[in-house]
């Protein structure tokens, strides 16, 4: 009896093999499959914060658009969201310096405490403008471009921003040297409220060649160029996701 | 380079093409049998082919028919079975309720009927006054007294002792009724009982007769499943197309329960894990607001398991009735938790909204302006955040009915592919045949010229030799050789399609 059992088991043991060899190929199936889903799902999460910066003109001939510069920001306070960066600053005789910043902030991840921190950021730039009273001679656009620029790479944003509310009239001191390479990679540069200076009425052709200028000069930079002279048209030409 | 070859033989393109044509009809000629073989080869594999695959796809639907009907009959006898044992327990529930305390009442009933008898014995009417007395009153009253005083005494006497008796006699009867009228009013209460009880036990009988009909009908539907006869797979089919549309549409509202659900909890949600992080192209916030909900009806679909009404788990349904019941406290403690924090955060939302509200009007340049009746959306909100994780909780009734459901539908829904695909198959095969014989007719169209003059030269051959072997032959016979002569070639064909068709079945 005993030894037709052994038979019957030695009869049964490589089916028996098989069949757990067959399972354990499908439990390795399954942890490849699960690891293989596991790598995809690891892989370098989408950047979707953005960061914008608005550069105000307050030489003499633009420094009358301040309530401008005021209803763009507020707009973009409207709209950027936790996460986001919104810089402001002045462009003057001399823009490459901290003093030039109003405000700067990168809004929290609660919404509760960015709806607070956009709050001090109105509340700054309402006491800029408040106080305001002395319009710069000069106007070194350049140096607000590229301290932009560099508020711009810090913050790492995957959407950058950069608002330029100006005549676009650079008019440098003397003594200033702004050949330094600007790099805009993936910056998206909205010239608004491009103001026609007296001279302008004379030969519209100069107010053209500026703005091709300052177009050339942004594209060889890397960034893309935009004029919106309406405020009102700005949300259907820049959108802001 | 065409126009080079058109012209090779002639500058004139009407010579050139005339040249071109009568070779392309000496080649086709010359080719006719091989490109009829061809042709028709061609349109016969391929029909051939198409219809053996037709063939194995009626095989494939013949199996997914008997799997659709099988599941169809196996889901209508769980149904049934289960219908069953729900009556028989409903059955059970009747008898052990109201018969068990049959004996009791068949006492009361026998008790109540003795003590009628009894009464009715004690009220057994006594004989009335014997009509003599009235006779024999009548009788003295009407002698005539002769005028002897003491006859008259005597007489009056008499009379006297006679009323007084018949008086006497009177009263007692009239207190015998009264008794016996008294026994009868004490009887009223019992028969009473009597009826009430009786009602009680029509009542019981009556429920037990129609729990029997149903059991009945559920028993002949059950029979007519085991026979699998087409009624019973007609009407389950039917019933299951009904369960899923029906199912459907509870699912459908369930989403947008769930999606207004979403947005309730979406926004404070970033005010607990970020509203900036984001998972692939989803804000992280988004994912766990529905990370939430999807919990919220796991839960309820644990909860309505371990309370038996639905069967998704047979492991949930196979635990023991403690432990059910635990994991029923447990499945619903969680539910109560989730509903509370979803009320917190649909209250948190609001205000939420009423900050960035505030703070969009201060944007603007506007006043804030104070809203008045603000507390009735907040509460609206707080009530809807703690009742929608309860409503979507029970859609673990309709999930089920549509899973159920789902089976039959898919199988339908595959039998109905499968027989267009056959149908195609089918006609893609006998348009390739048709099409193989319309292209063999235009072939001879186009080689026309060729195939007459062989048609004349063949005739006159064959008419030469008749003539010389049947020189009697008449007119209508020739007639009728020379037709069936013409119609060979085109007969070939057919006989050829017959035998083709004979060797593909």
């Amino acid at each position: 009896m005993t030894t037709i059992n052994a038979e019957l088991r030695a009869l049964h043991e490589p089916q028996r093999n098989s069949r757990q060899n067959a399972r354990w190929r499908k439990l390795w199936l399954a942890v490849i499959a699960f690891l293989i889903m596991l790598l995809l799902g690891c892989g370098e999460p989408a950047n979707n914060s953005r960061a914008a910066f608005v550069l105000i003109d307050i030489s003499s001939d633009y420094a009358g658009e301040l309530e401008k510069a005021r209803t763009l920001s507020n707009y973009l306070l409207a709209n950027l969201n936790s996460g986001d960066s919104l810089a402001i600053a002045f462009i003057d005789n001399s823009s490459f310096t901290e003093r030039n910043i109003i405000a700067r902030m990168t809004f929290d991840h609660r919404p509760s405490a960015a709806n607070q921190q956009k709050r001090e950021v109105k509340a700054q730039l309402d006491a800029f403008v408040g106080r305001f009273s002395v319009p710069s001679h000069h106007s070194d656009i350049t140096g607000g471009v590229l301290l932009a620029t560099d508020y711009l790479v810090e913050t790492n944003a995957g959407q950058r921003y950069l608002f330029i509310l100006s005549d676009l009239h650079e008019d440098l001191p003397p003594w200033l040297n702004r050949e330094a390479p600007v790099k805009l990679n993936e910056v998206q540069v909205v010239a608004v409220n491009v103001k026609r200076q007296r001279s302008d009425n004379n030969n519209p052709q100069a107010y053209q060649q500026r703005l091709a200028g300052w177009q050339q000069r942004v594209e060889d930079s890397g960034g893309r160029w935009r004029v919106v002279n309406d405020l009102a048209r700005l949300e259907n030409t820049v959108v802001l996701r | 380079m065409l126009t080079d070859i058109l012209y090779i033989w002639s500058d004139s393109p009407a010579l050139s093409l005339a040249i071109w044509l009568v070779i392309a009809i000496v080649i086709l000629y010359l080719g006719r049998p091989h490109a009829h073989q061809l042709l028709r080869g061609t349109g016969r594999a391929i029909y051939g082919t198409l219809r053996v695959a037709s063939a194995s796809i009626r095989q494939l639907e013949q199996r997914v028919m008997v799997r659709n009907r099988d599941v169809l009959l196996a889901m209508g006898r769980e149904a049934t079975e289960k219908a069953i044992e729900r009556e028989f327990n409903r059955v059970n529930t009747i008898v052990e309720r109201d018969l068990s305390q049959y004996p009791g009442l068949h006492r009361k009933l026998a008790d109540t009927l003795q003590k009628i008898e009894e009464d009715y014995h004690a009220a057994t009417d006594n004989a009335p006054l014997p009509p003599a007395w009235a006779e024999l009153v009548e009788t003295i009253s009407a002698l005539p007294s002769s005028g002897d005083p003491a006859v008259t005494k005597i007489l009056d006497n008499i009379k006297e002792v006679v009323e007084n008796s018949h008086e006497e006699t009177l009263k007692a009867y009239q207190k015998s009724v009264n008794e016996r009228h008294k026994i009868l009013s004490g009887m009223q209460p019992e028969w009473r009982t009597l009826n009430h009880t009786l009602e009680k036990v029509h009542k019981t009988i009556t429920g037990l007769e129609d729990r029997a009909k149903v059991i009945d009908r559920q028993m002949a539907d059950y029979e007519s499943m085991r026979k699998v006869e087409d009624k019973a797979v007609h009407a389950l089919t039917a019933s299951s197309l009904t369960q899923f549309f029906i199912a459907t549409l509870v699912l459908i509202i369930a989403t947008f329960g769930g999606i207004i659900n979403f947005h309730l909890i979406a926004l404070p949600m970033s005010e607990m894990v970020g509203g900036a992080s984001h998972i692939g192209s989803v804000r992280t916030s988004d994912i766990a607001a529905l990370v939430i909900i999807m919990v919220e009806i796991t839960m309820g679909l644990f909860l309505l398991e371990a309370l038996q009404i639905t069967r998704l788990f047979p492991m949930i349904g196979s635990m023991d009735d403690r432990m059910r019941k635990r994991m029923a406290i447990a499945a619903f403690t969680i539910l109560v938790i989730f509903a509370s924090i979803e009320a917190s955060l649909a209250y948190m939302r609001d205000l939420l909204a009423l900050d960035r509200e505030a703070l969009q009007q201060s944007l603007a340049g506007a006043a804030v302006a104070d809203a008045q009746f603000r507390w009735i959306p907040s509460i609206g909100q707080l009530v809807l955040g703690f009742v929608l994780p309860f409503a979507l909780a029970f859609v673990a009734i309709p999930l089920e009915a549509f899973v159920h459901s789902l089976r039959t539908v898919l199988g339908l829904v595959v039998l109905g592919a499968l027989r267009t695909l056959r149908l195609t198959v089918r006609l893609i095969g006998g348009m390739a045949n048709h099409l193989s014989k319309m292209l063999v007719s235009l072939y001879d169209l186009f080689i026309m010229l060729p195939l007459s003059i062989e048609r004349l030269i063949r005739h006159g051959r064959e008419n030469p030799s008749r003539r010389h072997a049947e020189p009697s032959d008449d007119v209508s016979e020739s007639k009728s050789a020379k037709s069936a002569r013409r119609r060979n070639p085109v007969n070939e064909e057919p006989a050829e399609d017959v035998s083709l068709a004979a060797r593909e079945a």
